[in-house]
Formats: C-alpha cells, structure tokens, sequence
C-alpha cells in the first residue's frame, strides 16, 4: 500500500465524528476530505455572488472559480472543450436531460435503444417517462451465467441498430467493472450514440473521453468525496448542440420575448437558473484532492478490501455472495440463505456497521439474479483491513442470531 | 376469503406474547438476547395464509414485504389486526405494536401511542428512523383504521 491510511482518514472530519462505527455504505456516497469542505466554506465566505449575471467585480470574481471549476473537470477527464462539461445536480438529472434532449433530434418513434441488466433506476425511468411514450423501444443485455455483462449477447443485440446504448461503467449493485472499452467500440462500430453512466466508475479508474471515444459520460459529485447536488453531464460537443433543453428559465436564453426565445450557447443552454456554484466549487476541489492520491494505490488498496472480505465471507456457510472478487471496484454483494437481507442489514447496523439492504435502485436486476434483494458492503479508499476483520466478526453474529 | 379466525387467533396469540414475552424484553440489558427474542415472536402467530399476500394487503412504504389485515366490530367498535411479514424483525416489531392497540375500541385507539414501547425496549430510538424498514408505514396504517 502506498499511502498512510491513518493520515488519509484523518483528512475526513466524518470518522472523527464517529469513531464507533464502520462505514461501507460508500457506493450510496462517499466522505468528504477536509480540502472539499474548506473550498466551498471559501466560496460561501468570501467569493459568493450570483455567477455570469451581475456587473459587479465581485460576480465576475464568482464567475472566474466557477469556470475554473468547469476547467478543471474538462482536464480530469481530458474533454476537448470545457463547455462539453454540463453541470448537473446529478446523474440522475443528467439521464433525464440527456434522454428528454435526444428524443425528437435523434430519437424518433420506432428506434431502438440498448441498456443492459445491471442498469441502476436512473438509467432505465428516464427512458420510459422520456422516450417510450414516443415509440421508443428497450432493448436489455442479459448477464452471463456468473453475473457479468455478456458482451456476446450484446453484440448480437447491436445488430438490431440502436440508435443510443447506454451503460453503466461500474454496477452499483455487484461492484463488477464493465467492459467499456469493448463496450463503446463495438457500439461505435454499429454507428450508436454510446453514453456511459459513470456514477460508480468515475471514482475508481481515471477516465480519458476523448482516447474512450463516449459520446456521453455522466456523474455525480458526491460518489467522488464531492458535496451533493452537483453532477456532471459530459458530451462531445456535436451531439450535445442537438440536445433539447430539459429547463428553460434563466441563463440558457440569448434573447426572450413573450411569444418566443433563442437560446444561449453551449454549457449555459443546458443550464438554466442559477447553478450549483458552491457544488461546482466543492466537485474541483475534490478533483483536485484526488489527483494528489496515488489512484493506483487506491485501487490496489480497495481491490485487497474486496479479497479479503470476500475470502472471510466464504468462511461463512449459509452466505450467498451474488458478486465475485475478480474486476470488482469495491463491492460485494450477499445473503443469507433463506433469510431477508433487511434482517442482516439490522443486525449488523445495530453493531454499528452501515451497509445497504434492498434492491440498489436495480430492481430489474434483481428480478432477473431472481433473488429478493442482497446486502451490499462498498468499500472506499479509507477502509481498513481491520474495520474488514471486524464486519466479518460481526457478520458471524449477526449469522448465528438468524440461525438460532 | 379471509378466514375470520385468523382475527381470534392472532389476538390469542398477541395476548400470550404480551404475557410471556413483554415482561422478559423489558428485562434483558443486551441487544442480542433482545434480537434473539424479537425474531421468534413471528412463529406464535398463527399461519397467514399464502393468498393473503396480496398487494391489496400489502404496506406500502417496506424494504420487506408487510401484509396487515384488519377488522373492526361494527358492535364493539373493537379493532383487530393480523398481520405478515418476509423479514423477522419487522415482524417482531410489528408484534410489539400490535400487542398494545389490538382490541382496542376506536375511542382507545384515538389516544394510543404503541411506538413507545419500542423505545421503552430500546429497540427502536426513533420511530422516524424507522421509514426503510416499514414500521413508521406499517404504524400509519395501523393508526389510519381509525
Ligand atoms: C450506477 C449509478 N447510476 C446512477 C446513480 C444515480 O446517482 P444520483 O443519485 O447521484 O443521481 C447511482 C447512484 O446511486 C448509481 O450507482
């Protein structure tokens, strides 16, 4: 391991906080590093003013750290143009623009579109409220036998034409790392617009769009040590000129009268009303931490987590694990035979380890693993080997409450 | 069709749980031996039938599934509920409720405040925390008979 564990949490004011417990909810958000608070305390401070509008120095100061801000996530993932960054609250809110923006300028009634099973919800509603409706058509890649995404299946899938495939980078509910370099190719090669949903990718491998060819990458600030509310909606700027806006309001306009409007130019057309300033401020600053961590450390440090976590879980009889070791970026997925996954989420919470029970927001892959649900762990860069030893302990308790 | 001794037997059974197990919750210190008790009252109540599990039934609102019936005497004016859940603790919550309102007459029920046992117990701080294991929206509907 190439960095100091214990100075690394120390960077994070949560685990002060609270010493007791153990947190491995990091998949549903992570903690955020002193220099993340410190930045947006800053903006609040000493640089707050409403961006791009004012006359006042003290706006144009605002709006020179929140371009900055922009920048600064156009370099971290090597974007040709810092106006193909797109802020967003969210990823979630980034899909519902994106779908809403392509349906009529790409999408039309009788196209198809290509998700596959792991998809979590904001990859698969937006669809149906944005596209179904208008003769859009889904198209699912199954999973292979051992639960990851079959890349036979979904080349046989690209035959039928889509016009968009949309996947996720890293499965939120089984940790496994997708093949997106296969992904994109082959769906490039079948002439798709291929969007990559990176709420769980972005914060374990560097991303570099422009050599990654993705047409759309989309993320959330608070799944990489950012604050929340702010996300990023990435496009190459060709397709995202065709995107319709989702809000219309202020800032996305260049002229209004009451019977019309023009609309502004790339990012601010896709970003009406008053931005998330602080956020974009906070997801820099979290950028900028992380570009001081040894990544390869990181993931090197997370991977181990999983092994060992793993190794201890198959000491565990009666454990079912839904995900593997292997190409994992920092989750297991679990349960225990013949018992309700919220039943062993309680009982490790009343031991003060935090973890998720239920279905993660993917629903249909739960229906198509059919099993009711799992209890996932996620690890983050700050977990220890002995905060692992020490859930296994109390997941053998939790174990033998429920067998009695 | 519901089976209405599904009503009788469960208020039996409640009333036995209430006798034998609320004083020995109220004396035990250590969360598992609490847990370990919580997690069997599901086996007192008598069989819910499978055909029961229907989404009219159904509490919406449950990481787990929750199915409650419930039934008032049009004469009594007496409130009696039957109950089911897929995962035990919600259920074994669910019991300790069930166990200080069933039987209750609609006047009774009006005034009845069943989650403080749950914190009486130290099972549950906070009632309000409880909203992902469903038993702030099994607690809703209970009080919703009304
Ligand atoms: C794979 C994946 N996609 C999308 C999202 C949605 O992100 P957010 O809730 O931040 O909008 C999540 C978060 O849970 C996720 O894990």
């Amino acid at each position: 391991m190439n960095f100091d564990l214990r100075s690394l949490r120390q960077q994070f004011p949560f685990f002060s906080a609270h010493p007791d417990w153990i947190y491995l909810d990091n998949a549903a958000t992570l903690h955020k590093p002193q220099a993340v608070l410190d930045a947006m305390n800053t903006f609040y401070s000493q640089h707050n003013s409403n961006v791009h509008r004012s006359a006042h120095g003290l706006s144009q100061q605002a709006t020179a750290a929140f371009e900055a801000a922009r920048n600064t996530v156009a370099q971290f993932l090597n974007a040709r143009f810092s106006h193909e960054i797109i802020w967003t609250s969210g990823t979630t809110a980034g899909f519902n623009q994106l779908v809403f923006g392509l349906m009529g300028p790409v999408l039309q009634s009788g196209d198809r579109v290509l998700i596959s099973s792991m998809e979590h919800h904001a990859n698969i509603v937006p669809w149906h409220i944005h596209a179904l409706p208008f003769g859009v058509q889904l198209d699912v890649v199954p999973l292979t036998a051992d639960h990851r995404f079959d890349l036979a299946a979904y080349s046989e899938l690209l035959k039928l034409k889509p016009k968009v495939v949309s996947i996720s980078h890293v499965s939120n509910a089984l940790g496994y790392i997708q093949p997106i370099a296969d992904i994109v190719r082959l769906a490039k090669e079948a002439g798709a617009i291929v969007v990559l949903d990176g709420a769980q990718g972005i914060v374990w491998e560097k991303i570099d769009v422009q050599a990654l060819d993705v047409d759309f990458y989309l993320f959330s600030g608070h799944k990489l040590y950012g604050p929340t509310g702010i996300g990023v909606l990435y496009g190459k700027t060709q397709y995202l000129e065709l995107l319709r806006p989702l809000l219309g309001g202020g800032e996305m306009i260049k002229t209004v009268s009451f019977s019309s409007s023009s609309w502004n130019d790339l990012p601010y057309r896709l970003e009406a009303g008053t931005p998330n300033m602080a956020g974009a401020i906070g997801l820099a600053a979290a950028i900028l931490w992380l570009q001081q961590q040894d990544l390869t450390a990181f993931q090197q440090h997370k991977s181990a987590l999983v092994q060992r976590f793993y190794a201890g879980c198959q000491q565990i009889s009666a454990l079912e694990l839904l995900s593997g070791p292997t190409t994992n970026a920092g989750i297991v997925a679990l349960n225990l035979k013949n018992e309700h996954p919220a039943d062993l989420a309680t009982l490790l919470d009343q031991q003060n380890i935090a973890v998720r029970a239920g279905t993660h927001c993917t629903m249909p892959l739960f229906q198509a693993l059919n099993v009711k649900g799992s209890v996932r762990f996620s690890f983050a860069c700050y977990n220890s080997f002995d905060e692992i030893d020490r859930t296994l302990t109390a997941l053998a308790t939790a174990v033998e409450l429920l067998a009695e | 069709m519901i089976r209405p001794d599904i009503f009788t037997e469960t208020a039996t059974a409640l009333k036995k749980i209430y006798v034998n197990h609320l004083p020995q919750l109220r004396q035990l210190r250590d969360w598992q031996s609490k847990y370990r008790i919580l997690m069997t009252l599901g086996r007192e109540l008598p069989t819910f039938d499978s055909e029961w599990h229907r989404d009219e039934f159904l509490v919406q609102g449950c990481e787990s599934k929750a199915w409650l019936l419930h039934y008032q005497d049009p004469v009594t004016t007496q409130h009696f509920w039957a109950f089911d859940s897929d995962a035990r603790i919600v259920k074994g919550l669910v019991i300790l409720i069930l166990t200080q309102v069933n039987g209750l007459t609609a006047e009774e029920l009006a005034e009845a405040t069943p989650e403080l046992l749950l914190t009486e117990l130290q099972l549950q701080q906070n009632i309000s925390q409880s909203r992902s294991n469903g038993l702030l929206a099994v607690l809703n509907r209970v009080k919703a008979s009304l």
